[in-house]
């Protein structure tokens, strides 16, 4: 073992790295799909970038040794990668539960039966619309509906747990107890309702996403009565709509205290959208392992801590609920990452921030999610 | 305040699939993994759902579980509803024969 300086936060300040539960392996960028509010950053890794699958191996078991528990294999689209079962072999071996996180599009049954053989736990089922042309639409792929539909069946037929990942925004928010009703339907035992986050693609699309305070208010009544009406049959989890709220959500549970995100090239990143923050570098594990990255690099051990925050979050009774908010959206709305997350009602920069987000609801047309031609 | 309980004497209680009790050798605890979810477990609830085995109603595990502790039997069935009732709620345990 060779000796590592104590990690510190970026000003210096002593932190105590501790370990994660959950890691999410982006094992392509590639997909079918083209979501306007993708996750993935606007500059997509190439798929002879990507990490072979005994390197995803090696990961995993660095990984499990870090104390992971869970891990999310999600992509792009993950069914992009023909050795998808060999990778999720690797992650049952090594001991993890495996999360596939996937659209459904360019799995088949029998595809779906081999990575049932290879050890997938539980399977997550994007939705993006509740009809074909809304969803085909939003999705821009033609015929992602049926396909989509024809899926979930497979999945409760094989006997996967199931959740529908419902993304909700100004187009299809009224749509919402649709969503709700069509994952009952099909059998889900959890739903996700997941409002955009406005990073990367999203960013671009603010104007044609962006909900207004009368939906996320509609939003979160649907929710509490679903609920309700649902104890014991589904699960909701609900990402609420933050530039309508009062205080931000607590990024990640804390930067670089439970979670980790390896993307498709191996760059390891505190969350998949750290590398917004332009001055950060990121380890890759081809060359340092996991727990060296999570315990070391210095894109974890930033903002660890509460030392380096600012006013108002230094001197806020919040600081250890909320963390200061997302740094990714600190970057993009307050151009500083350290900054206090400007849709945080005690941010200066707060009534700027919910101006812009009522005038945003302007433009129906979309940026989709391609990758670039050529390279 | 306790809420519904949503689960009754005679009724069996099972992990369903996708839902593991296991060790977590790293931290030294015992879990339950559930679809994006684990749960620290303390010796009791570790004790409880040990003893689901799908076959079992709440009923014969708490008199079961009674007689290990030398506990009244009344007491451990109202913890074990109670227990169980927080993970039907997260869909983390199943109850045979309901939707």
């Amino acid at each position: 073992m060779k000796d590592q300086p104590t990690p510190h936060d970026l000003d210096g300040n002593p932190v105590t790295p501790g370990l994660p539960m959950a890691m999410l392996a982006e094992i392509t960028h590639r997909c079918p799909l083209a979501c306007p509010y993708c996750s993935n950053p606007v500059e997509l890794t190439r798929a002879a970038q990507e990490l072979p699958a005994e390197d995803w191996g090696r990961v995993f078991r660095e990984a499990a040794e870090l104390g992971v528990l869970q891990v999310h294999i999600s992509g792009g689209e993950p069914g992009a990668r023909r050795d998808l079962a060999q990778i999720v072999g690797h992650a049952r071996d090594a001991g993890l539960y495996v999360n596939l996180i996937t659209s459904g599009i360019g799995i088949t049954r029998d595809r779906l039966e081999e990575l049932d053989r290879a050890g997938v736990d539980h399977v997550q089922l994007s939705l993006q619309g509740i009809r074909p042309d809304m969803a085909d639409r939003i999705s821009g792929h033609p015929g992602s509906w049926d396909k989509k539909m024809g899926f979930a069946d497979w999945v409760t037929q094989i006997g996967f747990p199931l959740t529908i990942n419902a993304v909700v925004h100004r187009q299809n928010m009224e749509r919402l107890p649709d969503m709700i009703a069509l994952a009952e339907r099909l059998g889900a035992r959890r739903i996700e309702v997941a409002t955009v986050q406005f990073h990367g693609w999203a960013d671009l699309n603010r104007a044609a996403l962006m909900p207004t305070r009368d939906q996320a208010g509609f939003a979160r009544q649907v929710v509490n009565d679903a609920r309700l009406r649902l104890r014991g049959r589904m699960v909701i989890d609900y990402v609420p709509a933050d530039h309508h709220a009062v205080y931000p959500k607590a990024c990640m549970g804390g930067w670089g205290s439970t979670g980790l995100n390896v993307a498709p090239d191996g760059s390891v990143l505190p969350c998949h959208a750290a590398q917004s923050i332009g001055w950060m570098r990121f380890d890759n594990v081809r060359d340092r392992s996991l727990g060296e990255i999570w315990h070391h690099s210095d894109a974890f051990n930033a903002f660890r801590g509460t030392e380096w925050m600012a006013e108002p979050c230094r001197s806020c009774e919040r600081k250890t609920v909320d963390f200061g908010g997302c740094r990714c959206q600190a970057m993009a709305l307050a151009g500083d990452a350290r900054a206090t997350d400007p849709v945080c009602s005690k941010s200066p920069l707060h009534a700027q921030v919910v101006a812009r987000a009522e005038q945003d609801a302007d433009r129906t047309e979309f940026v989709y999610r391609r990758m670039k031609k050529g390279g | 305040m306790t809420a519904a309980p949503l689960i009754a004497p005679e009724d069996v209680p099972y992990l369903p699939r996708g839902v593991r009790l296991q060790d977590d050798r790293v931290r030294g605890i015992r879990v339950l993994q559930a679809p994006e979810r684990a749960m620290q477990l303390d010796a009791i609830g570790d004790a409880i759902l040990s003893e689901l085995d799908g076959k079992r109603s709440l009923d014969s595990i708490a008199a079961a579980l009674a007689a290990r502790y030398h506990a009244p039997v009344e007491q451990i069935a109202g913890d074990i509803r109670d227990f169980l009732t927080g993970l039907i709620e997260r869909r983390m345990v199943f109850v045979k024969g309901a939707p």
